[in-house]
């Protein structure tokens, strides 16, 4: 295995009393790369996903986040990661600011750090007029970006999104996934789950998941091909 | 690590002070629970209007009905012609109370033969009745007492009661400490559980869970504002009790605090554990106001006495906590005693708190099972 492998995952399984939620599955995914996962609702992406991020706990299977056991040292692979959920997951009653203040605060950054991180976020969302109004006021797609600004405030060298974009206008869809881009060329490695095909071409590799397995894995033009 | 978590205490004073309900919570219902049960819930009366059905208007009845009145007590509202009135003014409501003195009442009275005087209540408000009853007795009694005192009769027994503690028997001996076990129960355990649902209901709580924050510093992070307002809100009403209702503090007052501290440390404990069953804020507010609120206001011994009770309710009411912690406030607050008197209280209270902590977690570990 080389050592640009930041996830590696071998025959993870979840099971729910009887129910197979994730079965057996098995991937890669490289530093920097933007890692689809495809599938329906319920197909058990986000279960594979909560497994990863250290949210539940595998019944049997390897894997390894950033070069960390997910099963001894979720403590160690939180530190480095970065996790959106599918509801949105900042608080409407703070203002932009706050929002970050805190999040900056519980990863444990510096006062210097949180402003600094402040300013930017500010800066290159260009919400800098809005800092300091309550996020409950901001339009949809603005939150989206600012959640996903907020989820990579302490540097993290993977970040999860779960279906980032559910519910979302095709439109702010689109400036979301340039946010994506972005983070990916600054050497971020991108893991995503969505049920739209059209954001599966966005990515670099997916894998499609049907009731628990991973029935396909390549890139977007490979797979074309292929079905 | 305490950085960490005075970050998480500021954004919780943020959503306390930008909420409405919260804050109302907080500030107006311990107020408004105060003064309700100071002035509105009494035992005590005043000017109750009493109807006089005087067969023997002689100088002694005449006496007598002014003895009633000369405590504040009673007013004669009117004097009754005939039996035939009677039920008229208690049927309007107009009058709660009758008294109908003999025609011979003179004249048994001083002789020593067994005086009757029949008092007729409006049983339709037993509570009150009993108590209208109560007071009249007990100035018929003094009545006698001044009378016998100026004639020559040995023979009397008088009884003199004397109410240890509460010498006035003032509600407000028993509402203040009711009052302050309802309000740390319903602010630490009520609102905790409905912040802690409220995070999992926006779906930060997963998001928490995934930073590298232990769950044990997220829930302390999120209790330790309102275990620090609903103390301040104890003390309060301990200073509302004293300084308004003369309510005193006889024992230690770092006890009192301290077991004030104790209690707040078991309903935050609850709290938590009713928001480990739930998962959206409604849920977790009816499970508290049924679940909490009511048995802890009717099966306490706050309002209803426990030991009146059928034995079923006795034992749900000894499965409450605040059952526990209004003993021991009575007991510190109004008798004065140390922390030996009350042992078993703290020790129950203790094992609660220790049990819902145990549950929690165990509820906790299988969630992310």
């Amino acid at each position: 295995m080389r050592n640009t492998q930041v996830i590696q995952v071998e025959g993870l399984t979840k099971k729910f009393g009887d129910f197979v939620a994730v079965d057996h599955i098995s991937f890669e995914v490289e530093k920097g790369e933007i890692f689809g996962f495809l599938g329906a609702n319920g197909a058990g992406k986000t279960t594979a996903m909560r497994m990863l991020t250290g949210l539940s706990k595998p019944s049997s299977g390897k894997g390894k986040v950033a070069g960390f056991d997910v099963l001894k040292e979720s403590e160690r692979i939180k530190e480095r990661i970065g996790y959106m959920s599918q509801k949105f997951s900042l608080y409407e009653d703070l203002t932009v600011k706050e929002n970050i203040r805190f999040y900056g605060g519980i990863y444990g950054l510096s006062k210097n750090q949180i402003r600094t991180k402040t300013s930017q976020i500010l800066e290159e969302l260009q919400l800098s007029e809005v800092g300091a109004k309550p996020v409950r006021s901001l339009p949809l797609g603005w939150k989206q970006r600012l959640a996903f600004a907020v989820s990579m405030v302490h540097e993290p060298e993977i970040v999860f999104l779960d279906e980032p974009t559910g519910g979302v206008d095709p439109n702010v869809r689109r400036q979301f996934w340039e946010a994506i881009y972005q983070a990916s060329e600054l050497g971020r490695t991108i893991f995503v789950t969505t049920h739209y095909m059209d954001e599966a071409e966005y990515c670099d590799r997916i894998s499609i998941m049907v009731s628990g397995m991973i029935k396909a894995l390549d890139s977007p033009d490979n797979l074309k091909k292929q079905f | 690590m305490f950085k960490v978590f005075m970050a998480f205490v500021r954004k919780e004073f943020y959503h306390i002070l930008r909420d409405k309900r919260t804050l109302l919570i907080l500030f107006g219902m311990p107020l408004a629970q105060v003064l309700i049960f100071g002035y509105a819930v009494t035992n005590e009366f005043k000017d109750a209007r009493i109807d006089v059905l005087d067969y023997a208007k002689d100088e002694t009845s005449e006496q007598y009905i002014n003895h009633l009145q000369s405590s504040g007590n009673f007013i004669v509202r009117k004097v009754l012609a005939s039996q035939k009135d009677m039920e008229a003014g208690m049927k309007s409501g107009k009058t709660k109370l009758v008294v109908s003195i003999p025609e011979n009442f003179s004249e048994d009275f001083y002789s020593g033969s067994p005086t009757q005087i029949q008092v007729i209540t409006d049983g339709s408000d037993p509570n009150n009745a009993n108590t209208l009853v109560q007071y009249l007795t007990e100035m018929t009694r003094s009545f006698q007492r001044t009378k016998r005192n100026e004639s020559p009769n040995p023979y009397s027994i008088h009884v003199a009661s004397r109410m240890l503690y509460n010498p006035q028997l003032a509600s407000a001996y028993n509402f203040v400490p009711g009052t302050i076990a309802l309000i740390l129960l319903i602010i630490c355990a009520m609102l905790t559980s409905l912040t802690i649902a409220k995070e999992k209901e926006i779906g930060t709580m997963e998001i928490l869970l995934v930073s590298p924050l232990s769950p044990l510093l997220i829930i302390l992070g999120k209790v330790a504002p309102y275990a620090l307002l609903s103390f301040g809100n104890a003390v309060i009403v301990i200073l509302i009790g004293f300084f308004v209702f003369d309510v005193p503090v006889l024992g230690s007052t770092v006890l009192l605090l301290g077991m004030c501290f104790l209690y707040v440390f078991t309903a935050l404990s609850l709290g938590i554990f009713i928001s480990t069953t739930v998962k959206t804020q409604q849920e977790a507010m009816m499970k508290s106001l049924m679940g909490l609120m009511m048995p802890s206001m009717l099966l306490s011994g706050f309002i209803f006495p426990l030991a009146s009770m059928p034995t079923v309710l006795e034992y749900i009411g000894k499965l409450i906590p605040a059952t526990y912690f209004i003993r021991i406030l009575k007991g510190v607050m109004l008798r004065g005693v140390g922390l030996n008197f009350i042992l078993f209280e703290v020790g129950v209270l203790l094992m609660m708190t220790l049990g819902f902590l145990l549950l929690s977690w165990r509820n906790f570990k299988i969630r992310l099972e």
